[in-house]
């Protein structure tokens, strides 16, 4: 994994543009554009409207939109039952990782780790099957995005 | 963590108290020939050179139900099975016992090697619908509709003829193409969360995600089966739909080539591992 940023989302999306990670090109799947940095980061917010971390908490837990619980432990969310066992235990994600790595995670986790469980939640191309009513649609809008990951910048383990 | 705590309430002691008195009222003892816990001997049978069954991630609770014959819900099916053995149906004026006569003999055992490559077909062909073939071309009767009461019963009863037999289908020769393209479905990704029953069946068996221990997916001898969720006999086709919907794929259709084939490479995948029918799931 050491192609440059810009190939690597061109690459993903399929299309030749390196155009197309420019800050306000318009993508072609009508998602927001970003540029991945290092293959580890996406340094910039994909709104400018700052994320709400109250509404971050709800998607986390959410079934239908998050569902981050499904295979996350987060022990700061101990008011919903059943905390999934699949991924690392997010209880102190931020004093282990900058927002900008985290919107990664996000957005495409495979750019990470091409193997890995984890769904990207702001996505549309290259997937396979996807059932009609969720065709074209990314699991996570931009915005929401940006909730989640600032309520993940909020969780520290206390010391 | 009160995990336990839940699963005693969906999936334990009430429902197999509901289901036992419904069998009871429905005087399904009386008609009963084996004794209640037939499956005693197949215990201890569930993992085969490490492969393991579905039974092994369920709960106590739901295990305690499958091991009770009186309890398991999917043994009415089994009795309803049994009884259309018997019926006369269709233009020829026969019964699957007119031609096939005692189906305690006559049926051991054919359940695992299910499917099986069929020349005349030029493909794949799974025991639901090698029992409509009968019905069609030996009975003159209708096929029954997939997942319809009758078709669950008469693969139900089948299966339950080969309990505690060895899964053993055969993937190689003509069945070799078509089992290279099930073992294909199992890896693919799909779905609007992109994944493949690999990345939960393979990479993280064993792990809780969300309420659910997930299971290594085998099944293989498992279905149909009841699922306390369904509260009713289901077949192994449509566990794959739930298994395609939840993560937002599109489906294929019950009895479709893509399932068969993938039943093939799911069943590969339970060789050696014991007949369960019906067994009981969460
Ligand atoms: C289907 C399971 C699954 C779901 C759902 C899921 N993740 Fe993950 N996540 C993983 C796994 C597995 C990893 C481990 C790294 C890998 O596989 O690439 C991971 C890694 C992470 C990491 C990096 C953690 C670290 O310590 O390196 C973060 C942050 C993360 N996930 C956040 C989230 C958030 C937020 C959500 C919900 C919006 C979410 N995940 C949903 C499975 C999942
Ligand atoms: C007119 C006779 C006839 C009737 C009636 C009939 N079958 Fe068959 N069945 C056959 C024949 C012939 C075969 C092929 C035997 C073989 O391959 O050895 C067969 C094969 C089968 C097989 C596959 C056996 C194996 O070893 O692979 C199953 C299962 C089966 N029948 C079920 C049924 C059921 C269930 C019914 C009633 C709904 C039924 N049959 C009615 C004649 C009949
Ligand atoms: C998001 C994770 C996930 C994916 C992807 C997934 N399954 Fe499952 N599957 C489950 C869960 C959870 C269950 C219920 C608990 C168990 O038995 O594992 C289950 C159950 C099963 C069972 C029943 C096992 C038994 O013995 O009762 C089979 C068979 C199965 N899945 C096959 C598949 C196939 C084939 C695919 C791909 C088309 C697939 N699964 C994809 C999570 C998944």
């Amino acid at each position: 994994m050491k192609k440059n940023a810009l190939a690597c989302i061109a690459g993903l999306a399929g299309v030749a543009l390196a155009a197309v990670a420019q800050a306000g090109t318009v993508r072609d799947d009508g998602l927001k554009p970003y540029e991945v940095v290092g293959d580890i980061a996406i340094p910039k917010p994909l709104t400018d409207k700052p994320g709400d971390p109250a509404n971050g908490r709800k998607l986390v837990a959410n079934r239908k939109k998050g569902n981050c619980l499904a295979c996350h432990k987060i022990e700061q969310m101990k008011d919903f039952l059943f905390h999934g066992e699949i991924g690392p235990e997010l209880t102190d994600i931020a004093s282990n990782m900058p927002a900008s790595e985290m919107r990664l995670r996000l957005v495409n986790p495979k750019i990470v780790n091409p193997d890995t469980i984890m769904p990207a939640f702001y996505r549309v191309d290259g997937l396979y099957r996807v059932m009609k009513k969720f065709q074209g649609k990314p699991i996570l809008t931009a915005q929401e995005i940006e909730d989640v990951i600032a309520f993940l910048v909020t969780l520290k383990a206390p010391k | 963590m009160s995990r336990k705590g839940k699963n005693m309430t969906t999936g334990g002691g009430k429902l197999a108290a509901v289901a036992a008195g419904f069998l009871l009222a429905a005087g399904f003892v009386a008609g009963l020939s084996t004794p209640a816990s037939a499956c005693e001997e197949c215990k201890g049978k569930y993992e085969v050179e490490g492969r393991k069954s579905g039974y092994l991630f369920s709960n106590p609770e739901t295990r305690a139900i499958q091991d009770d014959d009186f309890a398991n819900g999917g043994m009415l099916w089994v009795e309803k099975g049994a009884e259309l053995w018997n019926k006369v149906d269709g233009k020829a004026g026969k019964s699957c016992a007119s031609c096939h006569g005692d189906a305690e003999e006559s049926m051991k055992g054919v359940y695992t090697v299910y499917p099986k490559y069929v020349q005349e077909l030029g493909k794949l062909e799974n025991l639901e619908q090698r029992i409509n073939r009968c019905r069609e071309a030996n009975m003159g009767a209708k096929a029954w509709k997939w997942e319809s009461d009758d078709l669950l019963a008469m693969t139900t009863y089948i299966g339950y003829l080969s309990r505690g037999m060895p899964m053993n289908v055969k993937i190689d020769g003509p069945a070799a193409p078509f089992f290279e393209k099930g073992k294909e479905e199992y890896f693919k990704r799909r779905g609007q969360l992109d994944m493949a029953c690999k990345h939960c069946h393979y990479d993280h068996a064993g792990q809780y995600i969300r309420a659910d221990l997930i299971s290594e997916g085998r099944g293989g001898g498992a279905f149909p089966a009841y699922r306390l969720k369904w509260q009713k006999i289901g077949s192994l086709h449509r566990r794959f739909k739930g298994c395609n919907k939840q993560i937002r794929a599109q489906p294929y259709k019950a009895g479709s080539d893509e399932y068969v084939n993938l039943e093939l490479f799911v069943k590969w995948r339970s060789r050696g591992l014991p007949v369960e029918v019906p067994a009981v799931r969460r």
